[in-house]
């Protein structure tokens, strides 16, 4: 049996291949002209250059991080190209029919059809690809109801007081050495804005590709939601197959204002690198958001993809009765390492959340579930349930959890449980005498020990989560 | 339909079946009875494949079909079915859910199309009545919390959605109430198409009062030690196997 599905593993990567799509890109190297000329070629006010410089001052004096679970060659800030976009784009699109055939090909190619997804009501789509975003859908028909949705160097010029008033405020400019790298060079990523009372009509989401070698993607991510208002986002990303390692380091704030809700799923699926290490990218992520009175975040992720993941999409529950979850999935295998978690910041009274963990470890793979749930002064009646599990697939692989509790509140209660399994030979060989193949046994027997994250994702994402844990977990056995 | 012939199987290289010749016809209904330990679970999963149980001799057919040359799915998809003796849980993963990817997989490896949704709930709903399961175990995980009796009802629905050639009952009637006892055997009867073949291992002829076998077998010591009509089970259960001891060995060719 284990031979069977070592041999199943051969199957590439679906999303590997390069886009022939002639780029104009910087020549790698990081300094204050190369900031100059992203904020240039985005047409950006005095204010967001500023910005970026003084991000950019704030990062050179900060060490990079050194994480006790997490095993990978430190980059070099200086072989890398912080813009890349197609030679097509220089003159913005205006319409899907102006855009390259060739980047609508990529898309189709990733099954995100965008000429579709147009006819396909129900879902509008921010396309990033390298730097710069291609395209936007549904954008009017979304401004028809007060909801702005576009990426944020549109956003920059075009409602600068939205951006300048909540830029930074929940992720400060000096918060960690990849966020603050993030806020100096910055390129493309979404921004939505859904108006008081509003609830959006449609999904949102961001597809980001990174197709360049040697560039890293750094998006940035905002989202509004006033008061009473409700939207649910799905962002999905992928890249081409390469030996090289590269970086992806993204910043997502979001701002819950009262009796708002955020609904925030991810799927994940960047190249992963090979068996034994090599490629692969480097995804470290900043995500959080805050809630103030009786609004709700909700973070969804089923992450995949990477050679090494470090991220913890949090929640500040700044505002009585405000409601944080975070419900996550995250599958290693091969070489890839994994170390993501969340933070609940409850400061305010009766604010809830819950932590649903699902750590799925194939291969020689290392997955890690580290959390914080931090009960401030003014937190009473607060609540958190937390539940880990994780699945071993094989013996060579690791999972571990690291679950931190910081109380300063007698009368919050925080509650948590922790569970390790593994994918028995019985459970595979009861799935196999009723005529499923190794594989096919393998993902079903993985889809239901994920069936409580999966069935918070949008219908439409969830099977196609199903559908990738599938395809990754082809002969994960070993 | 089955035709075992001198067969050997080694589980952690301790020969534990050791020379067995079987042979059973369409639409026949053998009985394997035989003290703990004697190999009978062993037998049926070497016929469905399971890993650490080596075939080192002789030769299984279904239907001439090699079933040793075959994946375990393979088998599977040929028509072999193991209801297990202590099913297993898979959480999470509904009964629904299974089912449908199974009979699915199996009807495309048979050639047959896949049901529609409509037809699938159809057949799902009456195996679940059938074996008198509360429609509600459709959603629930795969044997999860399951009670033993419901477990072994549960194996049986699998039977009836799967539609095997040759089904292996491995003690389906360990555990169950009297009438859970009459459900299984209804079920199981219900079957009975005069084609279907079943191997029934059971340790009561309690069962075999519901079910009629056309032969019954003793195993011991990891080969057929004796067979016989249905009367057969009766002596055994009033008299133990030990008086079995002094029987010729090799007794066991007489269902060739
Ligand atoms: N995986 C295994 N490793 C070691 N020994 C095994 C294994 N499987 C079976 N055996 C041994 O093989 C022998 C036959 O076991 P088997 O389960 O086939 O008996 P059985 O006839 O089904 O008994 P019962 O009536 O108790 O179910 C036993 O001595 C058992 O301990
Ligand atoms: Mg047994």
């Amino acid at each position: 049996m284990t031979e069977q599905l070592d041999e199943a593993l051969s199957r590439e990567y679906e999303a590997g291949f390069v886009s022939d799509v002639e780029s104009r890109t910087f020549e790698p190297g990081l300094d204050e002209d190369v900031i100059r000329r992203i904020s240039a070629m985005k047409d950006e006010p005095q204010w967001m250059l500023d910005w970026r410089l003084k991000a950019f001052a704030l990062w050179k004096k900060m060490p990079e991080p050194d994480w006790a679970h997490l095993q990978y060659n430190k980059m070099d800030f200086q072989a890398i190209s912080y813009y890349s976009a197609p030679k097509s784009m220089d003159e913005r699109p205006k319409s899907l029919d102006e855009v390259d055939p060739e980047l609508l090909r990529t898309y189709e190619k990733l099954g995100i059809p965008l000429i579709e997804q147009q006819q396909l009501a129900g879902i509008a789509v921010d396309v990033v690809f390298d730097s710069v975003s291609v395209v936007t859908t549904f954008r009017e028909k979304l401004l028809e109801q007060g909801v702005i949705f576009c990426p944020i160097s549109d956003a920059i010029r075009e409602h600068p007081e939205l951006v300048k008033k909540y830029l930074g405020s929940v992720v400060s400019q000096k918060d960690n050495f990849f966020s603050t790298l993030n806020c100096a060079v910055f390129t493309d990523g979404s921004f939505v804005y859904i108006p008081k009372g509003t609830r959006c009509p449609m999904e949102l989401s961001t597809y980001f590709r990174i197709n360049e070698l040697n560039t890293g993607q750094f998006e940035r991510t905002l989202i509004i939601a006033d008061e009473g208002s409700h939207v649910s986002y799905l962002e999905g990303c992928t890249a081409p197959q390469r030996d090289e390692n590269q970086l992806h380091a993204a910043v997502v704030e979001l701002i819950c204002l009262d009796g708002a809700e955020i609904k925030y799923s991810t799927v994940q699926n960047w190249y992963p690198g090979d068996e034994n290490g090599k490629g692969g990218i480097y995804n470290f992520v900043t995500k959080r958001g805050i809630c103030h009175t009786n609004a709700k975040i909700s973070w969804t992720q089923v992450e995949t993809g990477s050679a090494v993941t470090w991220k913890y999409p949090s929640c500040i529950l700044k505002g009585d009765n405000s409601i944080g979850e975070f419900y996550s999935v995250a599958l290693t295998r091969g070489a890839q390492q994994a170390d993501t978690g969340t933070k609940m910041i409850h400061l305010g009274k009766n604010t809830r959340s819950t932590i649903i963990s699902k750590g799925i470890s194939a291969g020689k793979s290392n997955n890690t579930y580290r959390g914080l749930v931090h009960m401030g002064k003014g937190a009473t009646g607060a609540r958190n349930f937390t539940q880990c599990d994780s699945l071993l697939i094989g013996d060579k692989c690791g999972a571990h959890t690291f679950p931190y509790v910081e109380s300063r509140n007698p009368t919050a209660i925080v509650e948590h449980e922790a569970t390790t399994s593994k994918v028995s030979d019985d459970q595979m060989f009861l799935c196999q005498q009723r005529g499923l193949d190794p594989e096919k046994a393998v993902s079903m027997i993985v889809n239901g020990f994920c069936k409580e994250v999966f069935k918070e994702l949008p219908m439409e994402f969830a099977v196609e989560a199903g559908k990738l844990l599938e395809i990754s977990l082809e002969g994960s056995i070993g | 339909m089955l035709k075992i012939t001198d067969l050997q199987v080694k589980v952690a290289d301790k020969d534990i079946i050791n020379g067995l010749n079987l042979h059973i016809k369409p639409g026949e209904v053998h009985a394997i009875m035989g003290p703990n330990g004697a190999g009978k679970s062993t037998l049926s999963y070497a016929l469905t494949g399971r890993d650490g149980y080596q075939v080192t001799r002789g030769s299984a057919s279904l239907d001439d079909q090699d079933l040793l040359d075959m994946e375990i799915d393979q088998r599977a998809t040929a028509g072999l079915f193991l209801a297990f003796q202590y099913p297993v849980e898979i959480p999470g993963v509904s009964n629904m859910e299974f089912l449908k990817v199974a009979v699915d997989a199996q009807r495309l490896a048979r050639g047959a199309t896949k049901y529609s949704a409509s037809e699938f709930l159809k057949l799902a709903k009456a195996a679940c009545k059938q074996v008198n399961l509360p429609l509600s175990f459709l959603k629930r995980g795969v044997n999860e919390g399951f009670s033993g009796g419901e477990k072994k009802r549960n194996e049986i629905m699998q039977m009836i959605m799967l539609e095997p050639k040759l089904c292996i009952l491995d003690e389906s009637d360990s555990g169950l109430d009297i009438d859970a006892l009459k459900i299984v055997a209804d079920g199981i009867n219900s079957q009975r198409d005069g084609k279907r073949s079943f191997l029934v291992i059971t340790h009561y002829q309690r069962l075999l009062d519901y079910i009629k076998p056309d032969y019954v077998h003793v195993l011991a010591d990891g080969k057929i030690v004796k067979s016989g009509g249905p009367e057969l089970a009766l002596e055994l259960e009033a008299q133990g196997y030990s008086w079995l001891e002094s029987y010729d060995r090799n007794a066991g060719d007489a269902s060739e």
